[in-house]
Order: structure tokens, then sequence, then C-alpha cells
């Protein structure tokens, strides 16, 4: 049977375990008069009796999965005649594919040598034989588990006890796999970039001021040798963030001060929902709304007064990731701003301050770690952010600061180093890795910088 | 509609059924009438605040029920009554702290001196330099000891030099009682003080923009009695320069800081007398009920 097939499978049996345990936990339970009288409810005992049933099943499962197809590979490779096994990897891999194809009917079976066909036989034979047996050994571990844990069922079994210990350990698995995505994908990004930093040295990617990737990708081929540059990159980045900030950071305190402080309850109600839908525009309409209509009338108002600006350029690119982060800085500055107790409020206000003064005086001052916080996440995002900067920023590495020239970013740079035919080891694609890695510490560091701002925050009320 | 009406009238006189188990004693309280007037001297010559027929409504619940009564110049006066009796409420009145609350609206005639308090033309913001407050939770800003007591003279532009601020500053912090603690210390922040310095920063705070009338709501109830004594001995002292009104909760401290008391019950005035007649032979029965313990 197909795994998928035997997943449904083991959904039934485990529904039958806990049908049969919750049966029979009742049946202990009424000549003892009632299930006050058991050591736990027939909830658990039924929960332990399926837990029970599933999860060593599961676990052979994935035991054999893992192992089987390596198994049955080298049982096949075993069985070609020895001058006929190839040395190195590329080429046993070669002709395992080979095997596989007359296999499965996509090479006929006479167009090939008599012993490889011979092979292909015998693979779909182990094949058939594997899943047969799978079959018959997961559903004998699954029963014999379901009926385990139905023969405990006694009055006097700590199910309930047993239960927890499980799923506390369900849970922490749970996490654990969050955990070591992160790290896995740290690690690869670490080592990849150590690899880069084989071919390239530290010093000329973290301080060069020339980025062109462009390598040869075969020995005799005529190229560059590469720049591998980082601060042009990371120039672009700064800037293009720093006027998202600067559209962004205003805008977004201003409408938190309004809605919190001054707006009624019932426009605040609609409002904040709508302006927290800004968040939830895919980036991808941002961009084209950035290289279709935001570039193209900053380049026709540059052109009425007389400015040459590019038709991509930093500012359109930057202005709406601006109103992209927009509802990350209003939003949390909204929150904690209504988090200021009104009695400071109250203090501001009895003295004779205005609404305003108040607000700048002593309100603003409150929330101010606060608001920090929301606005190093909108940063945060910012310099992460690369589908808008994809389509509205342009290419051009240009190391410049003037927001009217096309610059790049790192992530773009990520973006086109890693789309099309690649070569994996070249520096060209490790390059990505070693940008990808800066970039990571880059917004941690900020992460961690905001997160420490928000928690000391917390404390200074509680 | 008209069913949920029928439930709630059939609720009340389940309600009303189970008043016997009520005891004996609060249910002669609550048939006590409330006195068409005021009774006692709630009007005295001269006085600062004159306020007359004051109603105040939370949307459509009255919460003070036409009280009209005179705050004398450099009086102590204390409201006293049971929790929600409206003490509050008519104490925020007095400098339309209640502005702040939407649904809240004040009705009836409210002077200080001859300035009428809601007028539209008044600018609020002069009358509550004119009326402070003083909260019942401390509630310093988040500021240095300093920056706390000057927030008032600079919004109001009331010092032209340092010179002139700093002099402000020690003299209310002196006034308060709290100079000698916090001399040292004047740019720590002010939310490092212990409770009781803390809600003597705030009458600092209050006394720096030189008001005329001080509102105190229970402003000892946070604090421990070493704490409100020293506000106490304060509030006489304060007394000599300014009018007070102080909410209370403790009836000690009612008797020992008033001259005049004023006893509240569910939004009415009952009863004002001077304090020593309040407390030893007051007028009404409510007030009577109140302070010898048997509700509130």
């Amino acid at each position: 049977m197909q795994t998928g097939n035997l997943l449904l499978l083991l959904v039934a049996m485990v529904a039958a375990a806990y049908y049969i345990g919750w049966q029979k936990s009742l049946a202990q339970a009424r000549p003892l008069g009632g299930i006050r009288h058991l050591e736990s409810l027939p909830f658990y005992y039924a929960m332990r009796a399926a837990l029970w049933c599933a999860i060593p099943a599961l676990v052979v499962l994935g035991a054999w999965l893992i192992f089987d197809d390596a198994i049955i590979r080298s049982t096949v490779m075993m069985s070609l005649p020895e001058e006929m096994r190839p040395a190195s990897e590329g080429g046993r891999n070669l002709l395992l594919s080979q095997i596989q194809n007359v296999a499965s009917g996509a090479l006929a079976s006479d167009s090939v040598r008599p012993e490889i066909a011979g092979a292909a036989d015998r693979l779909r034979g182990l094949r058939g034989t594997n899943t047969m047996a799978l079959t018959v050994v997961f559903i004998i571990v699954a029963m014999l588990g379901g009926a385990w844990g139905w023969l405990k069922i006694a009055p006097q079994l700590r199910a309930r006890q047993q239960v927890e210990k499980i799923l506390r350990v369900l849970f922490m698995l749970c996490a654990l796999v969050a955990i070591m995505t992160t790290v896995g994908i740290v690690m690869s990004v670490l080592f990849e970039s150590i690899r880069f930093f084989g071919q390239v040295s530290p010093v000329d990617f973290l301080f060069g001021t020339q980025w062109s990737p462009q390598t040869a990708l075969r020995a005799d081929q005529v190229a560059s040798e590469g720049a591998f540059g980082a601060i042009p990159l990371f120039m672009g980045t700064l800037l293009i963030s720093a006027i998202a900030l600067l559209v962004a950071v205003p805008v977004g305190l201003m409408s938190a001060i309004y809605l919190a402080e001054y707006a009624h309850a019932k426009v605040r109600a609609v409002a904040k929902p709508l302006l927290e839908i800004l968040a939830g525009v895919p980036t991808v309409v941002y961009g084209f709304f950035a290289a279709l209509t935001v570039a193209p009338f900053i380049r026709d108002l540059g052109e009425s007064i007389g400015l040459d600006v590019a038709s991509e350029s930093a500012l359109a690119a930057g202005l709406v990731m601006g109103v992209m982060i927009i509802p990350f800085v209003s939003s949390i500055s909204d929150d904690v701003i209504t988090a200021v107790p009104q009695v400071m409020r109250d203090g501001s206000l009895g003295l004779g301050a205005t609404k305003s003064e108040t607000i700048r005086k002593v309100v603003f001052p409150a929330a101010l770690p606060g608001i920090m916080g929301g606005i190093l996440l909108a940063a945060s995002r910012a310099i992460g952010e690369t589908m808008i900067v994809v389509m509205a920023a342009g290419l051009a590495a240009n190391l410049t600061v003037n927001p009217l020239e096309a610059v790049t970013t790192v992530t773009v740079q990520i973006v086109t180093l890693l789309t099309g035919d690649q070569e994996f080891d070249s520096a060209k694609t490790l390059a990505a890795f070693a940008l990808g890695l800066m970039l990571f510490i880059t917004t941690l560091v900020l992460n961690v910088i905001a997160l420490h701002i928000v928690k000391k925050y917390r404390e200074q009320y509680e | 509609m008209d069913t949920a009406r029928e439930l709630d009238n059939r609720n009340r006189a389940d309600d009303d059924a189970a008043k016997p188990l009520i005891d004996v004693e609060e249910r002669s309280m609550q048939d006590t009438p409330y006195p068409e007037k005021t009774v006692g001297k709630p009007f005295v010559d001269a006085p600062k605040m004159k306020l007359r027929h004051v109603n105040v409504f939370y949307a459509d619940n009255q919460a003070i029920h036409d009280v009209s009564l005179d705050i004398g110049k450099n009086e102590v006066i204390s409201l006293i009554g049971p929790s929600g009796c409206g003490k509050s409420t008519f104490l925020r009145s007095l400098n339309r702290m209640n502005d702040t609350i939407d649904i809240c609206r004040v009705k009836g005639e409210l002077h200080l001196d001859d300035q009428d308090l809601y007028d539209p033309k008044l600018d609020v913001v002069e009358l509550r330099a004119r009326v402070g407050m003083v909260f019942q939770k401390p509630n310093p800003f988040p500021k240095s000891i300093y920056d706390n007591v000057a927030y008032g003279p600079r919004l109001h532009g009331l010092a032209d030099k340092k010179y002139d601020l700093d002099e402000i500053v020690e003299n209310s912090l002196r006034k308060a009682g709290l100079w000698t603690e916090v001399k040292d210390r004047l740019h720590s922040p002010g939310t490092g003080l212990s409770g009781g310095q803390q809600q003597r920063l705030c009458i600092a705070r209050t006394i720096a923009v030189s008001p005329e009338v001080v509102l105190m709501d229970e402003p000892c109830s946070a604090l421990d009695p070493i704490a409100t004594a020293k506000i106490e001995e304060l509030i006489d002292e304060l007394s000599e320069s300014y009018t007070i009104a102080i909410v209370t909760h403790s009836m000690q401290q009612a008797a020992r800081v008033s001259h005049r008391t004023a006893y509240f019950h569910l939004g009415r005035l009952i009863e004002v007398n001077d304090t020593e007649t309040v407390f030893t032979k007051p007028e009404h029965e409510l007030t009577e009920a109140y302070i010898t313990g048997r509700f509130g």
C-alpha cells in the first residue's frame, strides 16, 4: 500500500483504538459505581490507547522510509556483475537512474544491455516486496500498540499522567522543529559564506566599493575577474531604508497619535483595521505600483522642474516601501500610546496643559521606548524587503547617496545571483550566501535592540 | 423587547420578595427619605467657589442630583460618603476634569469668584491653572523631580529665567515638605521616590502654578499611615494660602484636616456642617448612620 493510504488507515485504526479504549474504561467504571472511581477520566484511557496505536506505528514507518530506498539500491547494485559496477559516485548515479528508467518503463528494456534489464526486473520485484512488507509490519505494529493500550486499561492505571507526559514531548518536538529549521538555515548560510570567504577575502567583501559579480564560467572564457565589494549594496539598502523610514515614521507616528488621542472610539474602530490592511497588501503589488506608477511619476515630476531622474530611482522604491511599513509604526505606536496610564494625562491636564502639550511633553516621552521598538521593527522589515526594490530600484550597483539615481540593494543582488542557471561552487553564487549572512546579522541586531527596548518599556509600568 | 422588559420586572419582583432577608437595620436606613434640601450650613459668606443646582450625568445615568454648595476662601472642606456616592465626580466637575470623559455632562451654575466655569468662552487651561488637582494615585511624570515641579510653571510661562524657575521649584518643594529629602537629587527620576514622597511631589507640582483652589481626590488612599500623617500636616499648612476641597474615605482624616464636612449619599448632598458638628451631633439620620459605621 502507498504511504498516504497507510496513514489514512492509521487514522481509522487510531479512531477505533480510541473508541474501544473509551468503552472499556466505562465498562471498568460501571461495577465500581461511576467514572469518579477511575484513576483518570475515560478520555485519558481512550487517548492513551490511541497514542499507543499511533506512535510506534509512525516511528516504524519513518525509520523504514528513511532506509528502504538506500538498501534496495545497494542490493540492486550488488547483483550486477563485478565489471559493470562503476567506480565513481557520478557513474553509479547514472547507472542507477538508467535502471530506474527501465523499471518504470520510460526506457524500453530491449534498448539496454541484458544485465541492466535484469537489474531493472530485480528492482521492480524488490520494490513490490518492500511495499508489501511495510504494509504488513505497519498494520501489525499499530494493532499491537492499540491492543497493548487497550489491555492495560484498569481503574488504577495512571493514564492522565502518561498522556500528559506524551503530550508534553509532542509539544516540545513541535517547538524543536521551528528552532532546528532556524538553526539549519543559519548553518547553511554560514558554511556557504565560509566557502565564499575562502575565495574572496572578507576585507575585500566588507570594504570594497566595486560590485560586479560576473565571473568566468569556464577557464577559457574572457571575462572580468569579478569584484565583490558589498559597500555599494549596503549603501543602497541604507539609502532606500532611510527614505522609507523618513516616510513611515512621521506619518505612522502622527496617525497613531491621532488614533490613540483624538479619534472618537467609533472612528478608531474603523480606521485602525483599515490602516492595518496596508500590511496585508502583498509586496509584489507594492512592487509593480512602485515600478509602473510611482517611478514614472517621479521621473516626469523631476523633468518638469529640470532634474535628471533615473526611471528606476531609490526615491520611488523608498517612498512605496515607506507606505508599506506605515502600519508597523502606527499600529505598535498606537498600542504603546494607549498603554500610557490615564493618570499621566490627568496629571498634566490638571496642571493646565492643553491636549497637544500633554501629548508632546508627557505621553510621547513615556511611550518613546515602545515607539522606538516599533520603528526598529519597521526598519528591519525595510532592510529585508525584496520585491519592491527588485522592481523599482534597479540593478546598477552605484555607490551614491543621491535618491534620484538607480541603486541596488543587498536583497536585489541575492535574487539576481541566484536566479537563472547557476554553478553552485563559483564565487558569484556563494556571494549570495555571504550577503544573506550579513543581512541576517544586521536585522538580527536590530531585532535584538528592538526587543530589548520593548522589554525595558514593559518594566516601567508593571 | 416587551418580553425582555417583562422578564426584568419579574426579576425585580423577585428581588422585592427577597427583601425581608436584609438586615432590619439596613432596611430602615434605605427607607430613610432624602432631605428636601441639604441640611446644615451649605452656604458661607463671600465664597471662593459658588456651586448651585449641579447635576452630573454619565450618558443617561445621573450621578449627581441638584447639589448646591459654597466653598469658602482658605477653607478646607472634606467630601465624605460611601463608595459610588459621586463625591469624586463632583470634585472633578470643579476644574472640568470631567471634560476628558466623552459621555459626561455637567449642568448647573458653577462659579469660581465671578467666573462661570462652564462658560463656553472660558479657556479651560486657565481654569485648571487656578483650580489644581491632586489625584488618588501618585502620578509623577516619568521625568526628573525638578522637571515634574517645573512642568506647570514652564507651560504657563511663569518664569523668564532659569533662576526664577529654580526659585519656584524650591519654594514649591519646601511648601510640600519635600525639599530637604530631595534637594540633593533633583535630577533623578520622580518615579524613584517612595509612594508618600511621590504624592508630596504631586502636591508640589500642583502648587507650583500658584492655584487658588486645590482639589484632592483621596490623596492618601494609596499611602501608609506615616506618609498619610505627613500629607495631613501639609494640608493644614497649605490652607493658609489655598482653598482646599478633599475627597476622603477616612472619617478620621476628614475630622483632622477639614473645617467643614459635606456628606454625600447616592449622588445627593445630604448634610454640610462644621466638621465638629458633623462628627459629634449630625443633623441628619443618614449622616449619623454613616459616621457611626452602620453602612458605607
